[in-house]
C-alpha cells in the first residue's frame, strides 16, 4: 500500500540569485505549517510540464525551523533533462507544485567535534540549511565554497556577513583560487566530520584524498544527485503489469512507469537510497547503471537496476514490475 | 470518548483485569493458525473496527493511569531504565512533541496541546498536569524532555539514532520491556542489539528490515506487532528484576492457567523524527489472561495452534518452555478444530 503524504504548494516568489540559478519560496496551499526538517533533507517536486510529469529532488536550503515556507534553488543545466529546465522558464509567481515530504540521505553528525563544509556550485544548498542549524545548536563548522566565478556563484556575500569570512571560505575557478583540501584534510583535531556536495568528480577527489590520509570511512559524508542522462529510446516491458512502454530520450524508467499509471516504490529519484532497485528478467541491449547504490557485483551480474537513473543502450529490458 | 481509568496493580496483588470492551480492542498478533518471524511492517494508519488498539496512533486505553503509576514506582527504584546520551536532545524534543500531538489529537477530552510560538501549554487531564514551558528550553520543565513526557504515555521508547548506515540506541524509558535492558543496550546498534534473536539473522530478517528504516519518511510511521507471554500481569519483566519475575513460572498449575498465564502483545511504532532525523521506536504492552483471550473464539483455537506448532528456538528464547505444554493442553479445550478467518481482528 503506498500511502500519498505529499502536500501541494504555490509559488510565492522566484528570484534570480545568479547567473543563471533562481531560488524558489514554496509555500502551502492550504494554509497548514511546512513539517519541520533536518538541515541535508531534500524534497522531491512534482511538476506538470505539458502532459509530461517530471519529479525532480532539491535540497532544502531554508531555515529547517522555518514552518512558514520551504525554500530551493535551482541551476539551470544545459542539457537538462527538463526539470530544471521547466522551473526556470516555465514556472511563475502563484504556480502550483506538489513536494514530498522532506528526507535526509545527508544528515550531519551531531556528535561532530567539528564539521567542514565543502561545496562546489549549486552543492551550496543543504548547507545552508546544515548552517542555520548548527548555529542554533552552538556546533563549530567551517565552510569551503568554490565557484566558477563571482557572477555564477549564488549566495556567497551573503553568507559571509551572515557566518564572518573566517568560517566562509570562498574560491572562484576563473581567478585560479581552488580549495585547498590537502592542507586542510591534513590538519584537523580527532573527531572532525567532513561534508561534501557539488559535481561528482569534486566529490570523488575529496573523499579519496581524506581515505589516503586514513580519515575513517563513519567521519566522510557525501551527498550527490544524479540527473539521469538523456540516452536512447528504448521499450520496457513490465512482466507483472502485462505492459510495455517507451521510455523517451529524457524520460527515466520511473518516470515512463509512472506516466503509464503504474505505482513503483523510490524515494531519492537520484540512484543513492534503493528504493526504487528492480529485478531484471531479461534485457535486448546493456545496461548502463548510472547509480551509487549497486556493488559493482550487482551491476555486473545484470539481474538488478534503479530505475531511477539507470537505462538501457539497446532494444529493450524486461522487468518484475 | 471518555475512557474510564482503572485503578489496578502490576506487582503485588496482581489486580489488572481488562473490561469486556477492552478485550476486544487487544491488538492479536497472529494473522494467521501459525508464526514465525517475517519483515512484518505495515504502514501505521488507524485500522480494524471501531474503538480498536490501532485508532489512534499513540493509544491510550483503561490501564493508563495505573500504568504511569507503575512506571513511577520503577524509575524511583532503578533511574537507569531511563537514559539519553547527550546528543539526543534534538530528539528528544521531537518525541515531546510526537507524543503531545498524537495524545491531544486521539483523545481531546483527556489532553490538549496549545503552541504560541515556542511557548506551549499541555495539559494531562487524567493525570491533573497543567504545564506552561518554553519549546526547546529544558528549564522550564520539570524532566528532561522525553523523561518528561514519557512519564505520561503507555508503553516503552527508544530514540535510535542514525549514522553510517546504522541505527544506535542513544536513548529510551524502558519500565516495560520482556527481559531485555537499556542500561545494558544503550549505544550498541541495530545489529548488536537484535543479538541473542535466533534464526532472524539467518533468515536475513534483519538486514531487510535495516534497511528498510533506514529509508523511513516522515510523517509515514509504520507498525509491526511481536509477542511474548508473561505469568501474572507484570509489565516490569527485565532482566534486573529476574530474581522476582522467573519463579513466577514455577507456579503455573493446570488449575490457574486462565488467570497466571498472559499472552504479552507489543504493537511496535516507528517514527521517523524531523529535528534530529533520529527513529522513535515504541513498544506498547499489552497483556491478555487466558480466560480472557478465551472469550474471542478465533483467538482462542488460533493461539492453540501457534503455541502448538511454534518453532522450538522461539519457544526456548520467549522463555515458554517451563509452562507451554500445559498450556496448550489448557487451550486444546478451546479448539473444535474449525477454520478461522484470515486477519487479526475477532469474528
Ligand atoms: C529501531 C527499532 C528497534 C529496536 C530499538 C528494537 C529492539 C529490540 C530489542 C531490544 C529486542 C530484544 C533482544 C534481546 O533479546 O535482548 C528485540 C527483539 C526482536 N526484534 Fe527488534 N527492535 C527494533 C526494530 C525491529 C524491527 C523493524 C524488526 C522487524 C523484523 C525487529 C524484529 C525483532 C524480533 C523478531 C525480535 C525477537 C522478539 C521475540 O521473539 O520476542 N525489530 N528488538
Ligand atoms: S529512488 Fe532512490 S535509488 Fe532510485
Amino acid at each position: 500500500m503506498s500511502i500519498n503524504t505529499d502536500m501541494a504548494v504555490q509559488v510565492a516568489a522566484i528570484i534570480q540569485v545568479a547567473e543563471k540559478v533562481k531560488r524558489f519560496r514554496l509555500v502551502r496551499v492550504d494554509g497548514l505549517p511546512l513539517p519541520v526538517f533536518s538541515g541535508g533533507a531534500h524534497i522531491v517536486v512534482s511538476m506538470l510540464d505539458g502532459d509530461l510529469l517530471r519529479r525532480n529532488p532539491y535540497s532544502l536550503m531554508s531555515s529547517p525551523t522555518d514552518q512558514t515556507a520551504y525554500e530551493i534553488s535551482v541551476l539551470q543545466v544545459e542539457k537538462s533533462r527538463g526539470g530544471s529546465a521547466f522551473l526556470h522558464e516555465k514556472l511563475n509567481v502563484g504556480d502550483k507544485l506538489t513536494i514530498s515530504q522532506p528526507l535526509n540521505l545527508f544528515p550531519c553528525d551531531v556528535r561532530g567535534r567539528k564539521h567542514i563544509f565543502m561545496a562546489g556550485g549549486i552543492g551550496i544548498t543543504p548547507f545552508m540549511a546544515m548552517m542555520d542549524q548548527m548555529t542554533r545548536e552552538s556546533s563549530n563548522f567551517e565552510l569551503h565554497y568554490a565557484m566558477r566565478d563571482r557572477k555564477h556563484g549564488a549566495y556567497w556575500q551573503e553568507l559571509q556577513q551572515r557566518y564572518a569570512a573566517h568560517r566562509v571560505k570562498i574560491y572562484f575557478d576563473v581567478e585560479k583560487l581552488f580549495i585547498p583540501t590537502d592542507a586542510i584534510l591534513a590538519n584537523q583535531p580527532l573527531g572532525t566530520h567532513l561534508y561534501v556536495c557539488g559535481p561528482s568528480g569534486m566529490i570523488d577527489g575529496v573523499l579519496n584524498k581524506a581515505t589516503a590520509l586514513g580519515w575513517p570511512k563513519q567521519n566522510l559524508h557525501s551527498e550527490r544527485f544524479l540527473a539521469p542522462l538523456p540516452g536512447d529510446i528504448f521499450k520496457a516491458e513490465l512482466k507483472r503489469s502485462k505492459k510495455t512502454i517507451t521510455v523517451g530520450t529524457h524520460q527515466s524508467i520511473l518516470e515512463a512507469v509512472e506516466a503509464a499509471g503504474i505505482d513503483a516504490p523510490y524515494l531519492c529519484r537520484g540512484g543513492a537510497c534503493g528504493q526504487c532497485e528492480t529485478s531484471v528478467l531479461g534485457c535486448e541491449g546493456i545496461i548502463e547503471h548510472n547509480d551509487i547504490f549497486l556493488e559493482p557485483e550487482d551491476k555486473a551480474s545484470g539481474k538488478t537496476i534503479m530505475i531511477c537513473v539507470s537505462r538501457v543502450k539497446g532494444q529493450a529490458i524486461t522487468l518484475d514490475l | 470518548m471518555n475512557i474510564k481509568f482503572k485503578q489496578e496493580t502490576f506487582r503485588g496483588d496482581f489486580t489488572y483485569r481488562n473490561s469486556p470492551e477492552n478485550i476486544r480492542r487487544f491488538p492479536f498478533p497472529f494473522h494467521e493458525d501459525k508464526y514465525m518471524y517475517s519483515v512484518n511492517m505495515e504502514p501505521h494508519v488507524p485500522a480494524g473496527p471501531k474503538g480498536f488498539a490501532f485508532e489512534s496512533l499513540i493509544d491510550v486505553d483503561e490501564h493508563y493511569i495505573s500504568e504511569m503509576h507503575d512506571r513511577a514506582l520503577v524509575l524511583k527504584e532503578d533511574p537507569l531504565r531511563c537514559q539519553a546520551l547527550p546528543h539526543m536532545m534534538a530528539g528528544q524534543w521531537d518525541v515531546l512533541e510526537l507524543i503531545m500531538e498524537q495524545q491531544a489529537a486521539g483523545y481531546p477530552e483527556h489532553f490538549s496541546l496549545t503552541k504560541n510560538g515556542d511557548q506551549w501549554h499541555w495539559i494531562n487531564r487524567p493525570m491533573g498536569i497543567d504545564q506552561k514551558f518554553t519549546f526547546g528550553d529544558a528549564s522550564t520543565l520539570p524532566y528532561e524532555p522525553m523523561e518528561y513526557i514519557t512519564r505520561q504515555a503507555q508503553g516503552d521508547f527508544c530514540i535510535v539514532d542514525q549514522r553510517d548506515n546504522n541505527l544506535w540506541m542513544d536513548a529510551g524509558m524502558v519500565t516495560t520491556q520482556a527481559d531485555w535492558s537499556l542500561d545494558f543496550d544503550i549505544g550498541m546498534n541495530f545489529m548488536e542489539w537484535h543479538g541473542p534473536v535466533p534464526l532472524a539473522h539467518q533468515m536475513g530478517v534483519f538486514d531487510r528490515a535495516l534497511k528498510f528504516l533506514l529509508n523511513l519518511q516522515q510523517s509515514k510511521p509504520v507498525r509491526r506487532l511481536n509477542w511474548t507471554m508473561t505469568i501474572n500481569p507484570r509489565l516490569d519483566t527485565s532482566p534486573e528484576n529476574y530474581p522476582k519475575w522467573g519463579p513466577d513460572r514455577m507456579t503455573v498449575t493446570p488449575e490457574n492457567i486462565g488467570d497466571k498465564v498472559h499472552l504479552r502483545c507489543e504493537l511496535q511504532s516507528l517514527w521517523r523524527l524531523p529535528r534530529s532525523n533520529a527513529i522513535l521506536f515504541v513498544i506498547r504492552c499489552y497483556l491478555l489472561k487466558m480466560e480472557e483471550l478465551v472469550q474471542v473464539p478465533k483467538w482462542a483455537r488460533r493461539f492453540h495452534r501457534v503455541l502448538r506448532d511454534l518453532p522450538p528456538e522461539l519457544a526456548d528464547y520467549k522463555g515458554l518452555t517451563k509452562f507451554r505444554p500445559m498450556t496448550i493442553d489448557w487451550l486444546s479445550k478451546y479448539d473444535d478444530g474449525a477454520p478461522t478467518s484470515s486477519g487479526i481482528f475477532p469474528e
